[in-house]
């Protein structure tokens, strides 16, 4: 029996430059963009293999894996951008698409002949060449299925009234090699290793579905550091206690947030408005705003791609633009927007390597990374105490943010607060609010600062996150309950 | 860039070909290639202009033991085809015994006459030049209106291809074109406020730009004069999208493979059972002549037919693939994609009221009543607040306070409750069909539910 997926090893199919004519074919492209005119032209290459598990109950239910490979070429021309997306990377294909992208801008390359602008691709820079046994470096299906099946095993024992028990893992491998007529021409090795655990707890009329996900980056035995038992005893503990838990009453009311996943609340209520597709777009209430206070005193917020291991940790950018430790709000001012070049060019605010895309469909955008409230002076203690009658939110579900700065999140597990003291659990919340009104009312952090993995999916498609914060005290939001 | 179909044959012959040298005798394979063109704009400019062309192909192998294993690749070259009819094979290893798909017994039955003409495209140029048109247009219905943060224009073309090793084949080809205008307004010291519209049509030439203009220059409009609502209990209306979208959000209760897995809020021996009030009938139907996007076939091969989900209340059919539906000992509805385990899911809500039957409450009308209730234009963050396993819901919504006949825009609120409670809370579906560009329902109306404002 054959108990190994083979994955994809390099080859003529590989982008590495050292296996294949790349620097020749991109150079070739490039000039032929310029000098139809474009201002600048940028090629974003991939290659893909993907793997998705998951065992439910005592079975492995599903296994399926998917490669690919394609491109993305982007021409801009005074502000303006045409991109073209295709998954044929032969001479033809990538010249086909140029040609398209470059129709878009009215450029074509047999109207004009300057070929000034572009000095050739300058060094490979290659962030790729130290990871390029990762994806062989994996756990090979046989250790994954064990350890989705010790995952549901675990939660069998350690829960109750557990009609469904879930285990699932992803790897997301990803191959990039950036070209771009500034010279840029860079390589990486991306991967992306998530596992969860999922339950649903009925008992009667009573029903509880709880779920937790872990990720990680560029550590190929992340798997087998798992505590799948610490896991499942956490999912299983909120299941239980959310079975019978009733259901919130809404109104205006001061919440505490976990840490953690908690940070969602930054993510949604003002991280997506500091980023320069939301100034573009006009969407961003904070557009004018650098150097002037949009948050308590209390909140310094950062935006980084370097912390080890964290789900939204980048070498390069999908612009080829190493990624940096951006703070975006000190002490309640804000300091920066996160940009990408599209951004650069078109509202001043420079490049802060978070040019980011889900694959080669997309043309890359500004986005977050890893993205947190920074830890404050406080205890947990401290804010619960604070609080005579609110909500704590122990663990956040999705969010979004819409285009007049309104976010919202759900709840997945929450507890009344009475006279500074936790109470009875509760389910069925959802916060709601303004960026610009409640920013200023995260008036208490708390210094245990945690990083949680998390899909973030906006213009330029689903990409890999962190959100992160301590626990934080918000003075009134609307609580949306029954 | 390349457009052009592809090449079935070549594929059945090529695969069939690698099959017989790997002794794989049974297998299946669905391919899709689609390319499309779209134009956004910002302020009288373009700002992003796009097109992309996409294949892909997923490959089912059935193994010596009867185990399926699957691969997906949009390498489409015989290099690819290869690696994936391997990877398929390779991952038939861990194939589920107690669940293995097989060949729809329908795959090769007479598939239904979509009459869905191919349209035309008219190219980048031409989107370009009509997304800037209608953003000009926008724009000047009310100095509030100051950017369209979101638009979009886009025309494409898709394929869809499935064969399996009995010898079925089934290619199906459309065009679709649609328009997205979100338009942002702000009055001095007041918040801003948004709203948006969409249109579908088989091709760009045909879609409706002035009524999607229209539509979002109202919605935007009629909502800036806004104040908050008191926290309560409401009777509420539902527009069609906005329920349409709330009953899309459960619809795992209609779902065979979520009933077999257990996360549906329905059982297996729920046919039959009341689920809504006797006028609420709900139909899933693929074939509606407004559905722009259908396919004459699913993902197993199965052809597209309209499916009566509940009838005068009571939950009639669940939505199969071959799996489930051989589970339950039924035919396959049409509804499946392909997989290891294969997924199910709806194409398009048809909800309408029993003929003949009052609903007890006709005096109400969404634009003629004057009592006191919450008119739902839309609501938000499905994917966050909607427990589609536990029935509850706790959804942002876009909307007015209705009183004596007179709108206010309702500031940021919530309307929360089990979607159950609410099927048998129901109490008047308008009388007027309206088809949407994901469904046809009429305005739905439902007593007690609560609504969480700021004020």
């Amino acid at each position: 029996m054959q108990t190994t997926l083979s994955k994809s090893q390099p080859g003529f199919n590989d982008l590495d430059p050292g296996h294949h004519p790349w620097r020749q074919r991109l150079d070739a492209l490039l000039t032929s963009g310029v000098s139809a005119g474009a201002d600048l032209v940028e090629v974003f290459l991939e290659r893909t293999d993907h793997l998705g598990v998951l065992a439910e109950q005592d079975k492995i239910t599903s296994v399926s894996p998917s490669f690919g490979m394609g491109a993305g070429i982007r021409v801009f021309r005074a502000g303006k951008d045409g991109f073209v997306s295709t998954n044929d990377l032969s001479d033809q294909g990538l010249a086909e698409a140029l040609q398209q992208a470059l129709a878009m801008l009215q450029l074509s390359s047999s109207t004009l002949a300057t070929a000034g602008g572009f000095d050739g691709l300058g060094p490979l820079r290659d962030y790729g060449s130290s990871k390029n046994n990762w994806l062989s470096s994996t756990p090979d299906i046989v250790t994954i299925t064990q350890r989705l099946l010790e995952g549901t095993d675990c939660l069998q024992k350690r829960g109750e009234y557990l009609d469904v028990r879930r285990g699932s893992f992803a790897r997301d491998w990803q191959e990039v090699l950036v070209a771009a007529s500034d010279g840029t021409f860079a390589r990486d090795i991306r991967l992306h290793q998530s596992s969860g655990l999922s339950v649903l707890a009925a008992d009667g009329d009573h029903r509880s579905s709880i779920a937790r996900r872990y990720g990680s980056t560029d550590r190929p035995d992340d798997l087998c550091r798992w505590d799948v038992d610490a896991s499942a005893r956490e999912v299983c503990d909120s299941a239980a206690k959310m079975l019978r838990a009733d259901y919130v009453d809404g109104g205006q009311m001061p919440v505490v947030l976990a840490n953690r996943f908690g940070g969602v609340i930054f993510h949604e209520a003002c991280g997506h408005l500091l980023e320069t597709t939301q100034v573009e777009r006009g969407s961003t209430p904070f557009a004018d705003s650098v150097g002037k206070s949009i948050a308590h005193p209390a909140v310094t917020a950062i935006d980084e791609g370097m912390s080890g291991g964290a789900f939204g940790s980048i070498s390069m950018d999908d612009e080829g633009m190493e990624p940096q430790r951006t703070v975006l709000i000190e002490n309640g001012i804000l300091q920066c927007f996160l940009s990408d070049r599209a951004g650069e060019m078109r509202t001043g605010h420079a490049r802060t390597g978070s040019g980011r895309r889900q694959n080669h469909g997309f043309a890359a955008a500004s986005r977050m990374r890893n993205t947190y409230i920074d830890a404050g002076p406080h205890s947990i203690d401290d804010l619960i105490s604070s609080v005579d009658h609110g909500l704590y939110c122990k663990s956040m579900g999705a969010g979004s943010v819409g285009a007049t700065g309104q976010f919202n999140f759900s709840v997945e597990e929450g507890y009344l607060i009475k006279n500074g003291q936790l109470g009875q659990p509760v389910k069925g919340a959802t916060l709601i609010g303004d960026a610009k009104e409640v920013m200023p009312r995260i008036s208490m952090c708390a210094d245990d600062l945690e990083l949680a993995a998390g899909y973030c999916g906006s213009v330029s498609g689903s990409v890999f996150v962190t959100v992160g914060q301590p626990h934080v005290k918000v003075d009134s939001i609307t609580v949306g309950g029954r | 860039m390349a457009n052009t179909p592809l090449n079935v044959s070549s594929l059945q012959d090529r695969l069939q070909s690698l099959a017989g040298r790997e002794g794989i005798t049974q297998w299946d394979l669905g391919a899709s290639r689609s390319s499309s063109a779209s134009v956004q704009v910002d302020r009288g400019e373009a700002k992003q202009l796009k097109a992309a062309q996409r294949s892909s192909i997923t490959v089912r192998v059935w193994n010596q033991q009867g185990l399926v294993g699957i691969t997906s690749t949009s390498d489409l070259s015989d290099s690819g085809l290869e690696k994936a009819l391997m990877g398929a094979h390779q991952a038939s290893v861990f194939g589920n015994p107690d669940d293995v798909p097989g060949f729809s017994p329908l795959a090769t039955a007479p598939q239904p006459d979509l009459h869905r003409p191919l349209q035309e495209a008219q190219g980048i140029q031409t989107l370009l030049n009509e997304l800037l048109d209608a953003e000009q247009q926008l724009l000047g219905r009310h100095p509030a209106i100051s950017t369209l943060p979101y638009n979009a224009l886009n025309e494409g073309s898709s394929e869809r291809i499935y064969l399996n090793s009995e010898g079925a084949l089934r290619q199906a080809q459309r065009t679709q074109a649609s328009i997205f205008l979100m338009a942002r307004a702000e009055e001095t010291g007041r918040k801003p406020r948004s709203g948006g519209a969409v249109r579908l049509a088989l091709g760009s030439r045909d879609l409706d730009l002035k009524g999607c203009i229209d539509e979002a220059a109202e919605r935007t409009i009629s909502h800036l004069n806004y104040q908050p609502i008191d926290t309560g209990r409401y009777l509420v209306c539902f527009t069609p999208e906005a329920f349409l979208d709330l009953i899309g959000s459960f619809s795992s209760m209609f779902n065979a493979r979520a009933v077999l897995d257990g996360v549906s809020l329905s059982k297996a021996d729920s046919i039959g059972n009341q689920l809504a009030v006797p006028f609420f009938n709900l139909t899933d139907n693929g074939l509606h002549p407004a559905h722009v996007g259908a396919m004459p076939f699913d993902g197993e091969g199965t052809p597209t037919r309209a499916l009566p989900l509940i009838r005068e209340g009571c939950l009639e059919s669940f939505l199969h693939s071959e799996a489930t539906a051989r589970h339950f000992g039924v035919d396959p509805t049409g509804h499946a994609g392909m997989g290891a385990k294969v997924s199910v899911g709806p194409d398009w809500f048809e909800v309408s009221r029993t003929p003949a039957m009052n609903t007890g409450a006709d005096h109400l009308d969404h634009t003629l009543t004057t009592d006191t209730f919450v008119l739902i234009e839309s609501l938000s963050a499905l994917h966050a607040g909607v427990k589609a396993s536990q029935g509850a819901f706790s959804l942002p919504f876009d909307g007015w306070l209705v009183r004596g006949g007179e709108r206010i825009s309702v500031e940021a609120a919530t309307v929360a409750g089990d979607i159950r409670d609410l099927l048998r809370s129901i109490v008047h579906l308008e009388s007027e069909s309206v088809v949407t560009h994901e469904g046809v329902s009429p305005y739905v109306w439902v007593d007690g539910l609560a609504i969480t404002g700021e004020a």
